[in-house]
């Protein structure tokens, strides 16, 4: 057998100098060649890339710029009445006009930034914390307090919720207060069900395992564990919320049941300049329509944005 | 499947009644009778007006009238036209919501399901961006905003189609345009990204090297999974539109329930909220029941379930 290889493969040796030595450098193997991302650094890295979504976070930035300011800045007053000026076009004395009451419309349109964008987050901070506590505690504790609590959310789902909302102006009265607590009665729904679906999910890991196992208490596992790890989706789900608060509060304007006259909200000037247009007076409805459009865009292209950029699965 | 219905039936029923209730003590808390009012009526005849709607028992027997009236479907008379009874504006209003409601979702599914169809298999090419580019501003104009622009464009500036009310096919482009928009962005984004994930699955591969023509393969194969997420938004988009009808109907003079709704809103026309909002949210559910039934229906997992059970 061995004669029969020895012939069939003809011996052949490799010289030595053919070999070239590699320098292993077994400091330099260890070496961190990226700087490590955190996962919030990555996202914004990721959210910079995104242009529309940059686009409406600028907007959004100027917008609460403008609303902060501009009402502080204009020589008119919100509520200022001037009747030989009324219906006014755009000019260089009034930049967006004036109302049948000759109110400025550039100051209110401003001034009605400033109730949605309150109206807006507000709602979402609310739903925010109902939804987590809610949720976290009905995603950890699991078994039948969680199923039980998902019934109780289940049937609440399936509320009409603008008609919730409208029953609750009606009753209430007709508020800032009002708009908001009626809006997130119905709201901290949604965010419950996210947080426990994500609760629920992640509570598995080896990492909440080793918590407990240290020691750590319920309270401290969900605040240092569990919701850092579950604020991309609530992240979303948040600048979602505000655009539909916003546009809530714009369609209650038109049942009636927006603030009251001398102040102003985008959906209160769209719904009163609503009988107007036929008569050509196109800057009472265009002003607040527009801002209410692309503010809701902006938030929708944003929430979008952050959507791609915290999802751990496309992080590249 | 049986035991599925029955668990959402219950589930209907649960949600009804916590509404009616919901919409009953949010009434009565209200301070005062609603004839309270700057007119002061003759003591006797507030009397007799409280008795004539109840107003005069305790509350648990007022709640007890109440469920009995809600499930004999007879809301009673009206408080501020005594001589209409709420059944009888519902019967005037509620058909012509009804037919914009259903007119408007049978617009936006098509046509979402067509455009987002369409954006997937051009994925990343000018049709996908056009279209994703219409969803994103379809989604963030309000209703509202975009019947006025309608109004404002079509009607008043270039007179292709009437502004208002809902008397020929023709008046129910606008309404129809303008509610319908939304709903069909929201449809075209769902449709093109499930189709997405659809199409790059094994059995669509499958179906092409079968060579079966393109179209067989959207329309038999990849559509009916590609539309599962939609079919599960329905019934959350139909509340939607439904409610939207409200202030769609009012800017362009149509006659339905949102007329009748935001009078008895404007009234404080008690019977008429309880009765239009108890009615409405059992509509409401009830759809949301059917979709879930349907749902249970086209899911081939729930289905998958069911014969091994039978197994």
């Amino acid at each position: 057998m061995t004669n029969l290889r020895e012939a069939a493969l003809p011996q052949q040796t490799i010289p030595d100098e053919w070999f070239q030595k590699k320098n292993k450098d077994l400091e330099k193997a260890e070496e961190v060649v990226r700087p490590s991302l955190s996962y919030w650094k990555d996202a914004w890295r990721r959210l910079q890339k995104n242009k529309l979504a940059m686009t409406g976070l600028i907007f959004l930035a100027l917008l609460a710029l403008f609303a902060i300011f501009a009402p502080i800045l204009s020589p008119y007053s919100v509520t200022q009445v001037d009747y030989p000026n009324q219906n006014q076009p755009p000019s260089a004395s009034h930049w967006f006009g004036t109302d049948d009451a000759g109110r400025d419309v550039f100051t209110r349109t401003w001034y009605g930034a400033r109730i949605s964008l309150f109206v807006g987050l507000m709602a979402a901070l609310i739903d925010f914390f109902i939804g987590i506590i809610y949720g976290g505690f009905s995603g950890y504790k699991g078994g039948r307090t969680d199923s039980f609590m998902m019934r109780i959310i289940e049937v609440l789902y399936g509320l009409p919720h603008l008609l919730v909302v409208i029953l609750l102006m009606v009753v209430m009265g007709a508020s800032l207060t009002t708009i908001i607590v009626a809006l997130t009665v119905t709201g901290w729904v949604g965010m419950a069900r996210i947080v426990r679906g994500q609760v629920l999910q992640i509570k598995n890991y080896e990492f909440v395992t080793a918590s407990k196992s240290f020691g750590a208490s319920t309270p401290r596992i969900i605040r240092k564990n569990l919701l850092p790890n579950t604020m991309g989706p609530i992240i979303v789900q948040m600048t979602l919320t505000v655009p539909s608060a916003i546009f809530a509060e714009a369609f209650l304007s038109f049942l009636g049941l927006g603030i009251s006259a001398p102040y102003a909200s985008w959906g209160v000037m769209a719904s009163d300049a609503l009988p107007v247009i036929l008569s050509g007076d196109w800057w009472r409805l265009f002003f607040p329509a527009f801002f209410i459009s692309v503010t809701m865009f902006a938030f929708n292209v944003l929430g979008d944005g952050l959507q791609d950029a915290l999802d751990p699965k496309l992080r590249g | 499947m049986l035991k599925y219905t029955l668990k959402r039936f219950v589930m209907m029923i649960a949600t009804i009644l916590i509404i009616a209730t919901l919409t009953f003590v949010l009434m009565h808390s209200i301070p005062g009778s609603p004839f309270n009012e700057e007119r002061t009526t003759n003591e006797a005849i507030q009397e007799n007006l409280e008795r004539f709607y109840k107003l005069d028992q305790p509350l648990p027997v007022q709640y007890a009238y109440y469920l009995k009236s809600i499930v004999t479907f007879d809301f009673g008379p009206s408080i501020k036209k005594p001589n209409e009874s709420v059944n009888e504006l519902l019967a005037r209003g509620f058909p012509i919501s009804f037919e914009l409601g259903m007119t408007t979702i049978l617009v936006a599914v098509i046509s979402g399901i067509l455009l987002g169809t369409f954006a997937a298999l051009r994925h990343n090419g000018v049709i996908d961006y056009a279209a994703m580019t219409f969803a994103v501003f379809g989604i963030s104009i309000p209703n509202f905003v975009l019947a006025t622009l309608l109004i404002q464009k079509l009607a008043v500036d270039w007179n292709i189609l009437p502004p208002a009310t809902w008397s020929s096919p023709l008046h129910m482009i606008l309404p129809v345009a303008a509610l319908a928009t939304g709903p069909m962005a929201i449809i075209a984004r769902l449709t093109r990204s499930s189709m997405l994930e659809v199409l790059t699955q094994d059995y669509i591969k499958m179906a092409r090297a079968k060579g079966l023509s393109p179209f067989r393969i959207i329309a038999r194969h990849a559509l009916r999974n590609a539309l599962m997420p939609v079919v599960t938004i329905m019934g959350t988009m139909l509340a939607g539109i439904l409610t939207g009808t409200f202030v769609i109907e009012k800017i362009f003079a149509i006659p339905g329930m949102g007329k009748y709704f935001v009078e008895s809103i404007n009234n404080r026309d008690y019977p008429v909220i309880m009765g239009t909002t108890v009615f409405y949210s059992s509509f409401l559910v009830f759809m949301l029941f059917l979709v879930d039934i349907v749902y249970g229906f086209l899911d081939p997992r729930i289905k998958l379930h069911k014969k091994e059970g039978e197994a």
